[in-house]
């Protein structure tokens, strides 16, 4: 197998042990649309860690985290349902980091790379990063685990049984912007959110309990990977879409399968 | 009104105002160990709000909450929706608040007649179901004040019944207090110590009879028990060709798992 290959897979895989868990979450939130809007700022970090000659990846977090929290402050508001205030954040900000990028002048970037993803060029220091903070994403979310849960299925019962709420939703909002940064290289922010819901929404039919869930997402999550990376090289397909589509082949086929049971 | 038992929950002079419109005015409220007080009052008359400002999820604009010191709080919800793309068992749903024994979790359920769900997906379970098993959890923090919103909710009336039965059971055996939201007065009279009537403010309160013959009363509700509107309670439906359904089966038919 050539170097690349096995790079991407490694990198590839490495994103999908992430995007399993919490990804479960996202789908039990309802929160793709959420994961949306995060994701579509990451070009705005993108764009502002060039322009201050800043870490990429740091610019990226920074800025998502910024607008979660903007997004859970203006969801207070009555005004606006919750929906049109992401679509207004979400293409707000994928505007503005097009804009930002284009006013930024000798800079010659990949753009369709920052989109749809490059997975066939990371480097080993990228590997290393997606594997850092993969761990560091499990780490975080297995500590809270148990209040998010809680408050996924009851807000007010969790909030008086003592459960710590606001702290476990600040801490997943930080999980998912780390997860967008080191995920951006392997499909691309637009389809970011996918990699999150496509494997959990599958995972449903063969779990029992949230972990099982969780668990069986990582291994569809990887199989995607190994099947869309595949089918890339084998078709010269683009690697990105590739890994998606096959996701969606993954869950139509989980469908016909549970249909026979 | 006897004084003499131990004061769990009181509120003050509470007013709260929501997008403009007071929804709380001066409501005064007190709930004794052994006690069960109920609420009652048309929808919008600020009930729930009222409950959530004594649990500590909404503050008052004015007034005093208090809490007996180290009180410990049993909620049982008005509305639990639980998304199917969850997978929960009612064992799960159990122990999301606080970790608790096997025999502790069994003998609640027992008590609250819903042994043989524990393994459940808790999305298979019907509307009165729900209800026991809402209730089970907040029996198991072996509260001093149970608060229960609506707990009859999505019931049958014969289940209406049992469970009212229930909940007064739970407080012979617990000696804790109890602070229930009904807007049905007449089901609950039995088993009721004390009525407050609510709409946006404290129309009257007293023993149930009092109240359900209360002017106040009759203003919010209209008529006297006596010649109270019949209501009628469906236990069925019917489908397209005129068969009936039975409203238990339809209730579980819509709660499949996805």
């Amino acid at each position: 197998m050539d170097d690349f290959v096995l790079r991407a897979l490694l990198a590839g895989v490495g994103v999908a042990i992430a995007a399993g868990p919490l990804g479960a979450f996202v789908v039990w939130r309802r929160m793709a649309y959420f994961g949306d809007t995060l994701a579509h700022s990451a070009l705005l970090g993108v764009a502002l860690g060039f322009l201050f000659d800043a870490n990429v990846t740091l610019a990226i977090v920074v800025v998502c985290v910024l607008l979660a929290l903007l997004l859970v402050a203006l969801q207070r508001q009555q005004r606006l349902a919750s929906d049109t205030l992401l679509g207004i954040m979400s293409h707000g900000a994928l505007s503005l980091g097009l804009v930002v990028l284009a006013f930024m002048e000798g800079l010659r970037l990949d753009l369709l790379g920052y989109l749809f993803g490059d997975i066939l060029s990371v480097t080993r220091g990228d590997i290393f990063w997606i594997y850092a903070t993969g761990l560091l994403v499990l780490i975080g979310l297995a500590l809270i685990w148990r209040p998010l849960l809680a408050d996924t299925v009851h807000e007010e019962l969790a909030r008086v049984e003592g459960v710590a709420v606001v702290p476990a939703r600040l801490g997943f909002m930080l999980l998912l912007a780390l997860f967008i940064a080191i995920s951006m290289k392997v499909v691309g922010i637009l389809l970011i959110t996918s990699l999150l819901i496509i494997p959990a929404a599958t995972a449903r039919h063969f779990a029992r309990t949230p972990e099982q869930m969780a668990l069986v997402a990582i291994l569809i999550g990887c199989l995607a990977v190994s099947g869309g990376l595949l089918a890339s090289l084998q078709w010269d397909l683009p690697a990105g879409p590739a890994v998606v589509l096959a996701a969606v082949v993954i869950f139509v086929l989980s469908f016909s399968w549970r249909r026979r049971d | 009104m006897e004084k003499s038992s131990e004061l769990l929950a009181e509120t003050r002079g509470v007013q709260l105002d929501l997008q403009g419109r007071r929804v709380l005015d001066h409501v005064d409220l007190a709930v004794h160990r052994g006690e069960i007080v109920t609420l009652i009052g048309p929808n919008g008359a600020g009930k729930s709000t009222l409950v959530r400002v004594l649990l500590g999820l909404m503050k008052a604009d004015q007034g005093l909450v208090y809490l007996r010191p180290g009180l410990r709080i049993g909620y049982m919800p008005q509305r639990l929706t639980i998304d199917p793309v969850l997978p929960l068992t009612v064992r799960r749903f159990l122990t999301l608040g606080k970790r608790c024994s096997e025999a502790h979790m069994r003998e609640v359920l027992q008590e609250v007649g819903a042994g043989e769900l524990l393994e459940a997906p808790i999305q298979n379970t019907s509307g009165g179901e729900l209800q026991r098993i809402l209730l089970a959890r907040a029996l198991l923090r072996d509260p001093d004040l149970l608060i229960l919103d609506e707990p009859v909710q999505g019931v049958d009336i014969t289940g209406q019944l049992d469970l009212y039965r229930l909940i007064s059971r739970i407080r012979d055996r617990l000696n804790c207090g109890i602070l229930m939201v009904s807007h049905d007065l007449h089901l609950v009279m039995a088993t009721t110590d004390r009525v407050l009537c609510l709409n946006q403010h404290v129309c009257c309160s007293g023993h149930p009879e009092d109240v359900s013959s209360d002017p106040a009363y009759l203003a919010l509700f209209g008529s006297p028990p006596g010649l109270a509107v019949y209501t009628h309670h469906h236990n069925h439906r019917h489908d397209l060709d005129g068969h009936i359904v039975p409203a238990e089966k339809q209730e579980r038919g819509q709660s499949g798992d996805g």
